[in-house]
């Protein structure tokens, strides 16, 4: 099981009561809300959720590269016991690329077209001062053949444009590697990829993880990665994180209605040919302000409170928590937290 | 701050129309710099159609000569001055508005509407007809616009229906190509194509389904556009390929008092100058503004 | 497809619109026109110069076979004579074309080496008073009419602080006592290269204003295309990518976004170099500057028709050859193109 939130060890990073807004004509739209987790050195979490819930937004946050008009109202990012929010813009450019990295859903986007792979890996290794002359390119070379990429010296001069798109993304993890970084935010990193190239960048990141002792956030809407790879999860909807544990636990016995659903709704082997269960309703737009939990109002077991007063993260398990009054004693006074 | 927003209440109050939050118009009315210009804009028309009862010498803005005031400077009874035959140059300046805005406005809808109707054309059927319309609209753009337009109209007659037709001529290829592209775009869609699909004919088509789609970056491009229609037409006539005398026209009274500047009648040329300018302006700022409204990356919400 | 057919197919495409061209500007002189022969020798030409010029230009052949022989003889740069000066066309341009291209060469120069660092600033700032400024400022450079704005700096610079000459390439002085060897007929490379500093400083002050007026158009055109370009490129997931990596903003906009942003904007090169070149006419004429632009205008006065079709060909087929080299450099910058989609846009 999960040592980490037992021991006093500072976490390598802990995010507390994140708060992002993006303003919109028809009002703010609070993005992340209130959300706090913690990553141990080493692990992989996932961070897992619909399109729109904010993980993307969370991730991004922690690097402090909310795109404007959008920002970070309120909360710590604690990296390595360091507030991230109180360094300045320069203290935080040694911080990107160096010590926390970043991947991409789309490798094919987040690779500048009009640059040589060469070029583009070598700046981050000169902006971080790692290696100088010919062992930029070395270090580069013996990175491409770690990550399990051919003809390493021709790829250097390749663009972009002309590798497939498991090996973009290779590139891309690549050039996060490149200087060492202690934690690899991913960001739906196999979405754009076909389905047998996902599983060998998973198993790329999750040996990374192992034999670096890398630390990965996993940004991704896919429930299976999920259980496939990571120690930790945390499942979020509409900006908020409504139920996060281990892994196994949460898996095993989902407490809160909304990852029930989910985990109902994915293919079962065992059940071949009994129709896929849904989650009624769909996601409301972040705009539409809901008092109270922000699931009831497609959730089965809601109740008046649930429409009233928004219910805090309590402990339905051992390492588990959830956002539901169906655990909570007294809604009142339900406010356990990590 | 306040006091701003209080006046845009008003604004749209007066109107009786408020735009939904978000909407290209809701984007537009808070423009504020656009709104002054449309203000300018809506002045200037209003000062050509009422041009003859807005100054005391409506025949001089027409061109009647009198030679006895002849460039006189500026002052309570002329206050932009007197031109070399004497005329006010108030009253030149505003029936100037009157050539100014018809030449533009009529250039602008002819080859819109013509260049538009080219490019959808060519942009529906494909094949041959759209090679055919594309290839001769490459040889239009392949000339300066303004350059073309001089030397069509140093072969016409000179006058104002000849230099709108100089102008139309160099100024439709681009509608053509844009409206051609736009076409492309909404031809593949579904609903295009399941009219096709039920037999639907050719022209209601492209007159039910296409136009109404392409129409709003093609209208968003013209308005762009305006200005710049208004500042070729003066061009051609600052070296006298326009309007002929006596009409009174911006370009051709910058020309007249061009050589009077030297020595210091600086107002005969200053003056429609400065009309041409604030009207061209006043065009691509109101232009500039609907393309920021209308445009969703612009405006910088995602 | 490769690159040497990419260069193949943007050149035949500029044949083929050159030919285009050639057409049109026949159709205009010979067929557009009631008596093509009028036109050609003016107004007051007698009945015995009408028929000799009838049968020098062949205007009783049918009409292609005219087609033709104006093509073949425009192709060995035979553009005719000018009725007002006497000489074959050509002759007269050979003067005239380096004052207008010197003009219109540092006036784009002007206006890229400004406007595209200010496009960038504007991009990155966005929405910040500088950007703001800009835009006002470059809506008004475009909207300013050049005749105007060229009278306006003479009635300031000339007429009230005395500092800048009022018009033409040299003083009189300049040209008795320290004449310019003409080498390019570029004044200001001439006398550099001749070591005549005190025609070039003279050359300098003369060239200033028209240059200035000249620039304004562009240079905001420049500014305009390059800021947006540069704010599409800077919303890409690879410039997010760039910052989470570390790199600095200042390499992030000069170096890395800005080779992204400036592939499109190279396409307005063609249309600044256009602007300048017809903007030259009207500049010319207000700094009686005795280029290519004043020509044509004489030649409007004076019904010297076939002047202006030279001018127009001959400045169009510049135009023609800006646009293909401005697709070449857009090639060699962006590797996609020469693979991809080639074809014109």
């Amino acid at each position: 099981m999960d040592a980490g939130t037992c021991t006093s060890a500072v976490p390598l990073l802990e995010v507390d009561d994140l708060r992002v807004v993006f303003p919109t004509p028809r009002g703010m739209v609070k993005a992340v809300w209130g959300v706090s987790f913690q990553i141990q050195k080493g692990h992989m979490y996932g961070i897992v959720g619909e399109s729109g819930c904010g993980k993307t937004a969370t991730g991004r946050a922690i690097l402090r590269l909310i795109p404007p008009p959008g920002k970070i109202v309120g909360g710590r990012i604690l990296f390595r016991g360091e507030n991230l929010m109180e360094k300045s813009e320069e203290e935080m450019r040694r911080v990107r690329g160096r010590s926390i990295s970043m991947i991409f859903q789309d490798p094919a986007a987040a690779l500048n077209p009009l640059f040589t792979i060469g070029q583009q890996i070598t700046a981050i290794m000169k902006r971080h001062k790692v290696a100088h002359g010919e062992a930029l390119r070395q270090r580069a070379e013996q990175l491409f053949e770690e990550l399990g990429l051919p003809h390493s010296r021709d790829l250097l001069e390749c663009y972009p444009h002309q590798l497939s798109g498991g090996m973009q993304q290779r590139v891309m993890i690549a050039m996060a590697l490149c200087v060492e970084s202690d934690l690899l935010i991913a960001d739906e990193p196999t979405s754009c990829l076909d389905v047998t190239i996902q599983s060998q960048i998973l198993d790329l990141l999750v040996r990374l993880q192992k034999q670096r002792g890398l630390a990965i956030m996993l940004i991704t809407h896919d429930l299976g990665v999920v259980a496939e790879t990571c120690e930790r999860v945390a499942v979020f909807y509409l900006g908020r994180i409504v139920e996060q544990g281990a892994v196994s636990e949460v898996f095993r016995h989902p407490r809160h209605p909304y990852t029930q659903g989910l985990l109902a709704a994915l293919p079962d082997p065992q059940r071949w040919g009994s129709p896929l269960k849904m989650i009624p309703g769909s996601v409301p737009t972040p705009l539409e302000a809901i008092p109270g939990c922000a699931f009831a109002p497609r959730c089965e077991f809601a109740t008046d409170t649930c429409g009233n007063v928004e219910p805090q993260l309590v402990s339905v398990g051992d390492d588990h928590l959830a956002a539901c009054f169906l655990y909570a004693a007294d809604p009142g006074k339900g406010r356990g937290r990590a | 701050m306040v006091s701003t927003r209080l006046g845009r209440r008003r604004f749209a109050g007066v109107l009786g129309w408020r735009p939904e939050p978000g909407s290209s118009l809701w984007y537009l009315q808070r423009d504020r710099i656009a709104m002054i210009s449309l203000g300018v804009l809506i002045l200037m028309v209003l000062l050509a159609i009422f041009a003859p009862w807005l100054t005391p010498y409506p025949d001089q803005g027409r061109g009647t000569p009198n030679v006895a005031e002849k460039l006189k400077p500026p002052s309570l009874a002329h206050p932009f001055g007197t031109d070399p035959l004497g005329r006010d140059v108030w009253a030149r300046v505003l029936f100037g508005a009157r050539t100014a805005l018809i030449a533009g406005i009529t250039i602008q809808v002819v080859s819109t509407i013509g260049g538009t109707v080219l490019g959808a054309i060519a942009g529906y059927f494909g094949g041959w007809l759209d090679e055919a319309i594309m290839r001769v609209t490459d040889i239009f753009l392949a000339f300066p616009p303004l350059l073309l337009a001089m030397t069509v109209a140093s072969v016409l007659e000179p006058s104002l229906g000849n230099s709108i037709l100089a102008i139309t001529l160099v100024w439709w290829p681009w509608y053509a190509r844009l409206a051609r592209g736009q076409v492309i775009s909404v031809r593949e869609r579904d609903y295009v194509k399941a009219a096709r699909g039920i037999g639907v004919n050719d022209a209601t088509i492209i007159v039910r389904h296409i136009l109404p789609n392409i129409m709003s970056p093609v209208l968003v491009q013209a308005t762009l556009d305006l200005g710049a229609a208004i500042l070729t037409v003066s061009a051609l006539s600052f070296v006298g390929l326009g309007v002929p005398p006596p009409t009174a026209d911006w370009g051709a009274m910058v020309n007249e008092g061009r050589i009077y500047i030297q020595n210091g009648r600086w107002w005969v040329a200053t003056f429609p100058g400065l009309a041409l300018f604030v009207t061209i302006m006043a065009f691509n700022l109101l232009g500039d503004g609907i393309q920021l409204a209308t445009s969703p990356k612009a405006r910088g919400v995602s | 497809m490769s690159r040497g057919e990419y260069l193949l197919r943007r050149l035949g495409f500029g044949l083929f619109v050159l030919l285009g061209v050639l057409l049109v500007t026949f159709v205009v002189s010979r067929v557009v026109p009631g008596d093509p022969a009028r036109l050609y020798l003016g107004p007051r030409a007698s009945p015995e110069a009408l028929a000799q010029v009838r049968e020098r230009l062949g205007l009783d052949d049918p009409l292609p076979k005219q087609f033709v022989k104006y093509v073949a003889s425009t192709l060995q740069g035979d553009l005719g004579y000018s009725f007002r000066t006497k000489r074959p066309i050509i002759e007269d341009l050979k003067v005239r074309l380096p004052a207008t291209m010197e003009l219109v060469i540092l006036s784009t120069g002007l206006a890229l080496l400004v406007g595209v660092p200010v496009g960038v600033l504007g991009a990155s700032r966005r929405g910040k008073g500088f950007d703001q400024v800009s835009r006002i400022l470059t809506i008004a450079g475009v909207s300013i009419p050049a005749f105007w704005w060229a009278l306006l700096l003479q009635l300031v610079f000339f007429l009230w602080l005395g500092l800048l000459p009022l018009g033409g390439r040299v003083s009189q002085d300049i040209q008795l006592h320290h004449p310019i060897q003409m080498i390019t007929g570029f004044y200001l490379i001439d006398a550099a290269v001749t070591g005549n500093w005190i025609a070039w400083r003279d050359a300098a002050l003369h060239i200033l204003l028209p240059a200035c007026v000249l620039a304004t158009y562009p240079l905001s055109l420049a500014v305009r295309m390059t800021r947006a370009s540069m704010v599409e490129v800077l919303s890409e997931v690879y410039v997010t990518a760039a910052r989470a990596q570390g790199l600095s903003e200042r390499e992030i906009l000069f170096r890395l976004a800005l080779k992204n942003a400036i592939v499109p904007t190279l396409t307005i090169m063609g249309l600044v170099f256009a602007y300048s070149i017809t903007g030259a006419v009207l500049v010319e004429i207000v700094f009686t500057w005795p280029g290519m632009g004043s020509y044509m205008t004489d030649a409007i006065l004076n019904k010297d028709i076939y002047v202006l079709f030279a001018v127009t060909l001959v400045v169009t087929v510049i135009y023609i050859f800006v646009n293909l080299l401005v697709d070449l450099v857009q090639a060699a910058l962006d590797p996609r193109i020469r693979i991809g989609r080639g074809g014109e846009a």
